[in-house]
């Protein structure tokens, strides 16, 4: 399954490109991409565990920049 | 401005105040310290406090915390002025940075902005307001003039001129009368238009396009991948460089600590990678977007990248190059006059609904005079008896010659010839054949000038046919005779005939060419409105039918490249050039932020270039 979010407060363009890498790393997940320009998530994950997936790269958006947020 | 920056904004014009106040007081000791803690806690509070919650969050070398370190380090080897000028100036310098970034996203957001607000439903006689999502196949749906078509449909009643604008970059108007399909997206600019909805929204053009658009640039391009790779690697390094540069020197040499942690300080200042990581994709941001402004419709940046490279483009024929529609020709009487073998012709065939007979009415140009014809007779697979004039007209094939016991002969042209016998003698034949489109040759030779090696065409049409064309055209290579399977072998060959590093580039009309389009290195479909096909299938739109795009679509795409590697080689070679200059002791933390914050804003106002398609 292939879900887009829009991401509010992402200003810097380097997080945008720390928190796709983090999220790439995360087990379930089959390609993610964080776009600054668009200001957008896109996360293709498995579908069964799509929602445990999608709360762990919530997760690790707060933690590279915590004024950003994922809007689910 | 955002409200966010116009806070920052303020706060930062309260702190220059009070460095102004800081530097103009003369106190000493504790108290200086004290005096310009003041305004760099209100510049800067903002940094600190990210920077030290990234650390508990275990982000280190982020911004925030090299800004925090290089500042903190000024004020520790006692150059409190500097520390306080730095954070203001990077704090400027960043303010700036994301306005010109929200302003260049906006701008081009704008551009693709074709996304309606609301339909004028017409339930139980009554016009209602709502959201085009609501709105179900076969409703009616009333367009003002002035607003946009929210939806896909036909035309139920009323006629109207129709702006593409937005959706294929062509300025001119288009008429619409009942029975036309209007595409969501146009705008309706005279008359008031019912319209019958025959897609929801979700499948109608203008989501479909809104889609592909933003999901452009999830596609990234090997220069944005280079750019993140290459930011992991330089934040690292240039730190660690820091860290020997404040310690090494000192130990070896027996210098003074404090000097060489100064210029340390520069190294963490310029060690934000942050010019690179915007510029680039904003280059090609505005790249898709000034391309979406022509009617081109690329789906993400690693195609607008390719497209520079490209060497042969490939075309289909009918409906890419051709018209796909079928017009006359030539006239060649025997005897009679031009004119008078056209109209008994398009007499004999008033009737008829084929194609043939539609394109020898449109020859005509006037409307037949139907009272003049009789006895009209299809004879299927040959053509048409009728009495025109109460003189007996034949119009078809030789077969139908034959019969008719005319003496004829083959025209010297390819294409569908219509021979006309009148009383059993033969009159002449007109010749009608798939018409050019009327950009065709200029495009190929606009291809060519763009540097394009080779122009291919391939169609399942008979040789002669294809000749002309490829000749008429000034085409390189042509195959004829193609069955599609056929067309997917010649591809594999013309694909391994191109240099390693060349893009081929397919160019069909989206209708049974689909596994052509997605084995070649780009797929472009032309004729994108309305064509669920060719937009999905494709890697590159064209929203209009006018080959000539594609020279467009690739000069965009060079100079979009050509913006970014001018910012990769500037960002680069400030920062090289400071860091140099900076261990050294050449630099002072000003030129630092310049290369740091300065030098994204410069790279960002470039990237904002890409966007003028305008002088292509």
């Amino acid at each position: 399954m292939k879900k887009t979010f829009r991401l509010r407060d992402l200003d810097c363009a380097n997080c945008a490109a720390k928190m796709e890498n983090a999220i790439n790393k995360l087990d379930g997940v089959q390609s993610a991409t964080v776009s600054f320009m668009t200001q957008r998530l896109t996360l293709e994950a498995d579908d069964a565990r799509f929602d445990e997936v999608l709360k762990e790269a919530v997760r690790v958006c707060r933690k590279v920049e915590p004024d950003c947020t994922v809007l689910v | 401005m955002s409200k966010k920056q116009r806070r920052t904004l303020v706060r930062l014009i309260i702190g220059a105040a009070a460095f102004a106040a800081a530097l103009l007081i003369p106190l000493g000791g504790v108290f200086r310290l004290a005096l310009f803690l003041v305004p760099y806690f209100v510049i800067g509070g903002d940094v600190l406090l990210r920077a030290l919650r990234n650390i508990a969050h275990g982000q280190v070398f982020d911004e925030n915390f090299l800004m925090a370190v290089a500042t903190v380090g000024a004020f520790c080897v006692g150059e409190y002025p500097e520390g306080v000028a730095v954070m203001l100036f990077y704090q400027v310098g960043e303010l700036f940075q994301s306005y010109a970034v929200g302003r260049s996203r906006q701008s081009i957001s704008a551009l693709m902005d074709i996304r309606p607000d609301y339909a004028n439903v017409r339930r139980e006689g009554e016009l209602v307001r709502v959201d085009p999502e609501e709105v179900s196949v076969d409703d009616l749906i009333v367009v003002k003039p002035g607003e946009r078509v929210p939806l896909d449909g036909v035309i139920a009643e009323g006629s109207s001129t129709l702006d593409t604008a937005a959706l294929t970059g062509e300025s001119l108007p288009r008429d619409a009368a009942p029975g036309d399909a209007v595409i969501s997206g146009c705008i309706n600019l005279s008359g008031l238009l019912t319209v019958r909805v025959s897609r929801v929204y979700g499948e109608s053009t203008v989501a479909k396009i809104l889609d592909l658009v933003e999901n452009a640039s999830s596609k990234k391009a090997k220069a944005e991948n280079f750019i993140t790779r290459f930011a992991r690697w330089y934040t690292p390094a240039v730190v660690i460089g820091a860290a020997l540069l404040a310690v090494v020197p000192p130990l070896v040499t027996g210098g003074p600590f404090p000097m060489w942690i100064h210029r340390a300080l520069i190294f963490l200042v310029i060690s934000c990678p942050c010019a690179l990581v915007i510029s680039v994709p904003l280059s090609f941001f505005g790249g898709i977007g000034g391309a979406s402004k022509c009617g081109i419709l690329v789906k993400g940046s690693n195609y607008l990248e390719a497209l520079a490279g490209t060497e042969t483009v490939v075309f289909d024929k009918t409906g890419t190059l051709t018209k796909g529609s079928f017009r006359v020709t030539a006239v060649h009487p025997d005897e009679i006059s031009e004119d008078r073998l056209l109209e008994l012709a398009a007499l004999a065939e008033s009737y008829s609904s084929h194609p043939i007979a539609l394109s020898l009415r449109a020859a005509y140009g006037k409307e037949p005079d139907e009272t003049r014809v009789s006895g009209v007779e299809e004879v299927s697979g040959r053509g048409v008896k009728a009495t025109v004039d109460g003189r007996k007209v034949c119009a078809g094939n030789g077969k139908l010659m034959d019969e008719a016991g005319a003496v004829w002969h083959d025209c010297h042209l390819s294409g569908t010839t219509v021979h006309v016998a009148v009383d059993g003698e033969y009159a002449g034949h007109i010749v009608i054949s798939d018409e050019v489109k009327e950009d065709a040759r200029e495009a190929v030779s606009a291809l060519r000038e763009a540097g394009v090696r080779k122009t291919v065409m391939l169609t399942g049409d008979a040789e002669p046919v294809a000749a002309q064309v490829a000749k008429e055209l000034g085409l390189d290579e042509y195959h004829a005779g193609l069955l599609p399977a056929d067309k997917v072998d010649r591809m594999e060959r013309l694909l391994a005939e191109k240099s390693p590093r060349g893009v081929l580039a397919f160019v069909g009309d989206g209708i049974n060419d689909a596994p052509v389009l997605s084995r070649a290195d780009i797929g472009i479909a032309m004729g994108g409105l309305g064509s669920d096909a060719a937009i999905e299938a494709a890697d590159v739109v064209i929203m209009d039918d006018r080959p000539s795009k594609l020279a467009a679509a690739i000069k965009i795409s060079r100079r979009t490249l050509a913006i970014v590697r001018q910012n990769i080689v500037f960002a680069l070679a400030v920062k090289a050039l400071v860091l140099l200059l900076g261990a050294l002791g050449d630099a002072n933390m000003w030129e630092a932020v310049f290369a740091d914050v300065g030098v994204s804003v410069i790279a960002i106002l470039n990237a904002t270039r890409a966007l003028n398609v305008k002088n292509l």
